[in-house]
């Protein structure tokens, strides 16, 4: 009889969390992964809420864990295509994308992305379209594995058929591992508990267009932010835009959220504290910078989360309470137009910097990948829990587990929580495995 | 005492859904100028008790009914539909501004707020061999009482008309059987009149059998579409009909027109019912313009203070006018001709042109007379 072994579905925070836990059980895990690296959204992360931690110190040691954890078999690069089978007994077809980079051979030099004629030119998802990259690439460089990829959206090889009298890639490389002739490889795994950790996709801020995201180069998303105030973002940290660092610097919250008039009507919960923890970087980077948050509520409800919002208020970032209707351009700036309902009278703020608090929406693959799993989705299109309170990291399929934003939209703290939750659930299931006989019956879902 | 009883008015219109979050004013075009607050007239009205509480707040009857409100709110509050109401309670107690009443009587008498007579409201088309509608005429083509009797208005009517037959559209009027559409006259809040108006075109309409309409003016089509009772009779805005027309290649421009265009979105076309695109694809497909677009644009066009009745209502601060304000941004684009597709907007833009002395530079048109420079 072959090991009990589980699928986690989701290489971010949620997917590595649930991932170590059972494999320090003792269990086998498949960890899949659709990018090229472990890590997720968090990896975007400058700092996290309210403590400041930064994101990727807290984040990568866990990465590297899961990459190297003897127990834990890693897909990047690669998708589950299909499932079958019943809870204790699930077969699972992984398909692993080629990278056209021979994963064994790749130290991560990098050589290859230098010498790319394509360097520099590709814009990078990991920041958000707005550093450049290579169409070789590694994500980020903590990336897990620390393997490069090629890029077959990108890669003038892949698009037209022919690069120039040789790949410069090729002739970089000093350990001869790049090999265009890679194809698809189907991988088929079986286990007995299945943990689905995709994540979440930020708003798409084009749905309002009233606020000229797209349009004006000064207003940026949340995850944009991020993305400039991190040290390994396209900025190297330095909050600015075109070279110009913002002096008058305003927030919108609820961007995508509370919002019924697109069909967001839930609250997203994290961005209230992300604005909070952001305000706080602009202020920290932009000395004497004007740091303005419109907000409609304050819902500052985590550990230490109110005590961050007192703190970033008595350094001076003005909350004002309003949600904005417009922006327009005047001149060189632009104008946030809203009223400040406080003092009921409509007002309009300058600005060099918006930053839209942009909420968070279920993946766009949620909807195939429910349809694999028979998980039910919710009226937000986030998979349906077992039950709002005492089955929230079960799915209703028998053995099949939720874990992170995928579920619901939450932060850091509680997407581990979940995903330790899910992996005992699965441990539970796993353990039972053992048996010869497994009584499904005990792990029907009665009908809410 | 009349009573509007502030919880009921207030469940009715889902004013209870407010969460005071402000951007209803923080977009009203009113709020530039006057102390209309949408969300602080929700409140106002949530604690009152009694509506009538309200009545005094000249600011009420400010609001344009341009949709802002309603378009921004994230709770689908409707705040203009809220003003609308009240007004109606206030109507019904005989508060009624003397210009106003003048508009109400005419409607009533006439079938036109603009106290013309019926028998002139074809007079516009007299030489221009224009079919009375008949059933079995592929559209009707509702011309609306501006554009029937206006000068400025005509001018318009006149130019669709000669474009639609360059096309060969099998259209006819109405001539003297045509009523006013009581789009204004809802949004000034005389439930009554409207509803009989609405009733006479209603019967009019089945007895004639109309398929298909068109209308000159965004407030007509949308009253029609949006608030006359669903019939299966399809109603479009004529720059749709040109849009299509254009698009099936029976619309050919042999002129050009050498111009730098820009494009001022009617409210009741844009962010009413959302048609922003077919006024400008027939405005790119006349060779030789060149549409350039103003910052506010598309869903956040600035009102020309010309709708919900406001053609009949200066407002409490005259002074400003924000037909003004948008032919500054006009200017600033560099466009010699500020293009629009309603009759209202053309009537208070134009008086703005005058106003800041810019008929050198900057001339108001409507898309039909620009299609009909370039046939």
């Amino acid at each position: 009889m072959t090991r009990p072994a589980a699928l986690v579905i989701g290489g971010g925070i949620a997917g590595i969390q649930a991932a170590l836990d059972i494999a320090d059980a003792g269990f086998k895990v498949y960890l899949v992964e659709r990018s090229p690296s472990l890590g997720g959204r968090m990896s975007q992360l400058d700092k996290t809420f309210p403590t400041l931690d930064c994101s990727a110190c807290i984040l990568t040691p866990k990465m590297v864990d899961a990459g190297r954890h003897p127990d834990i078999e890693l897909f990047t690069y690669a998708e589950v295509t299909g499932v079958s089978g019943e809870a204790g007994r699930f077969q699972a077809q992984i398909k692993k994308k080629p990278r056209y980079v021979d994963v064994e051979k790749c130290r991560g030099c990098g050589l290859c992305a230098e010498a790319c004629r394509l360097s520099g030119r590709i814009a990078s998802d990991f920041n958000a379209g707005m550093g450049k990259r290579a169409a070789i690439y590694v994500p980020f460089p903590q990336a897990v594995p620390l393997v490069y990829t090629v890029d077959p959206e990108a890669c003038v090889y892949l698009t037209r058929g022919v690069c120039g009298k040789t790949f410069k890639c090729q002739e970089a490389c000093p350990s001869d591992a790049i090999d265009f002739t890679q194809k698809d490889e189907m991988v088929e795994v079986e286990v007995g508990a299945i943990v689905v950790a995709t994540g979440f996709d930020v708003f798409d801020a084009r749905r309002k267009p009233k606020f000229g995201y797209g349009v004006y180069p000064e207003v940026i998303t949340t995850l944009e932010f991020e993305r400039l105030a991190s040290a390994s973002g396209p900025t190297l940290g330095k909050i600015a835009l075109n070279g110009r660092r913002p002096q008058k610097v305003v927030f919108i919250q609820c961007v995508g959220s509370r919002d019924k008039s697109i069909g967001v009507p839930y609250c997203s919960r994290v961005c209230c504290m992300a604005v909070a923890k952001q305000a706080h970087l602009a202020h920290d980077r932009l000395p004497g910078a004007q740091i303005t948050v419109f907000y409609m509520d304050v819902r500052a409800f985590g550990k230490g989360s109110e005590e961050f919002y007192d703190r970033v208020r008595q350094e001076g970032i003005l909350y004002r309470r309003g949600n904005p209707s417009e922006i327009i351009r005047r001149g060189e700036h632009v104008v946030v137009r809203a009223e400040d309902t406080l003092l009921g009278e409509p007002v309009e703020v300058e600005a060099d910097l918006v930053v839209l608090a942009v909420g968070l929406q279920p993946r766009p693959g949620a909807e195939a990948l429910a349809g694999m799993l028979h998980l039910k989705r919710d009226d937000d299109g986030f998979f349906q829990e077992s039950h709002p309170k005492l089955r929230t990291m079960e799915s209703g399929v028998p053995g099949v587990f939720l874990a992170g934003c995928c579920q619901s939209p939450k932060d850091i703290p509680d997407t581990v929580a979940q995903a330790k939750a899910a992996a005992s659930a699965a441990m539970i299931l796993l353990a039972g495995s053992r048996r010869e006989h497994l009584e499904i019956e005990d792990l029907r879902v009665p009908a809410l | 005492m009349l009573q509007i009883e502030s919880r009921p008015f207030a469940l009715e219109h889902g004013l209870f859904a407010c969460i005071q979050c402000g951007k209803c004013t923080g977009g009203c075009p009113m709020a530039l100028k006057t102390k209309l607050s949408p969300r602080t007239v929700i409140y106002r009205l949530l604690v009152a008790g009694n509506g009538f509480d309200l009545e005094g707040r000249e600011e009420l009857w400010d609001c344009t009914t341009c949709s802002t409100c309603y378009s921004r709110c994230p709770k689908q509050v409707n705040p203009m539909e809220m003003i609308i109401a009240l007004r109606g309670a206030f109507v019904e107690k005989g508060r009624v501004h003397p210009n106003v009443k003048a508009a109400f009587e005419s409607t009533f008498r006439h079938g036109n707020p603009l106290t013309m007579p019926r028998e002139e409201r074809r007079a516009w088309a007299k030489d221009l061999s224009v079919k009375p509608f008949e059933t079995g005429v592929e559209y009707l083509y509702y011309v609306g009482c501006t554009p029937a009797y206006d000068p400025r208005g005509q001018q318009v009517a006149r130019a669709l008309v000669r474009v639609l037959q360059a096309a060969e559209v099998n259209f006819g009027i109405l001539g003297e059987h045509e009523n006013c559409c009581a789009s204004e006259v809802r949004r000034l809040g005389e439930v009554g009149l409207f509803e009989m108006l609405v009733e006479e075109n209603t019967g009019l309409f089945h007895e004639l059998n109309v398929g298909q309409m068109f209308t000159t003016s965004p407030h007509c089509f949308n009253v029609f579409k949006n608030d006359y009772p669903k019939s299966g009779m399809q109603v479009q805005h004529y720059t749709q009909v040109l849009a299509g027309l254009v698009e099936r290649g029976a619309l050919k421009f042999t002129g050009k027109l050498e111009k730098t265009v820009t494009y001022h979105d009617p409210c009741y076309l844009g962010k009413h019912n959302g048609i922003f695109d077919e006024p400008r694809a027939v405005l790119k497909s006349i060779p030789g313009l060149k549409l350039i677009e103003m910052d506010r644009s598309r869903e956040k066009s600035l009102c020309c203070e010309g709708g919900g009745g406001r053609m009949w209502l200066e407002g409490t601060n005259p002074n400003v006018r924000l037909a003004q304000l948008r032919v500054q941004e006009a200017l600033a684009t560099g466009a010699e001709i500020l293009a629009t597709a309603c009759p209202f907007c053309l009537l208070t833009l134009d008086e703005a042109v005058k106003h800041v002395q810019a008929e050198e530079k900057i001339r108001v048109m409507d898309i039909a007379e620009l299609a009909a420079a370039a046939l």
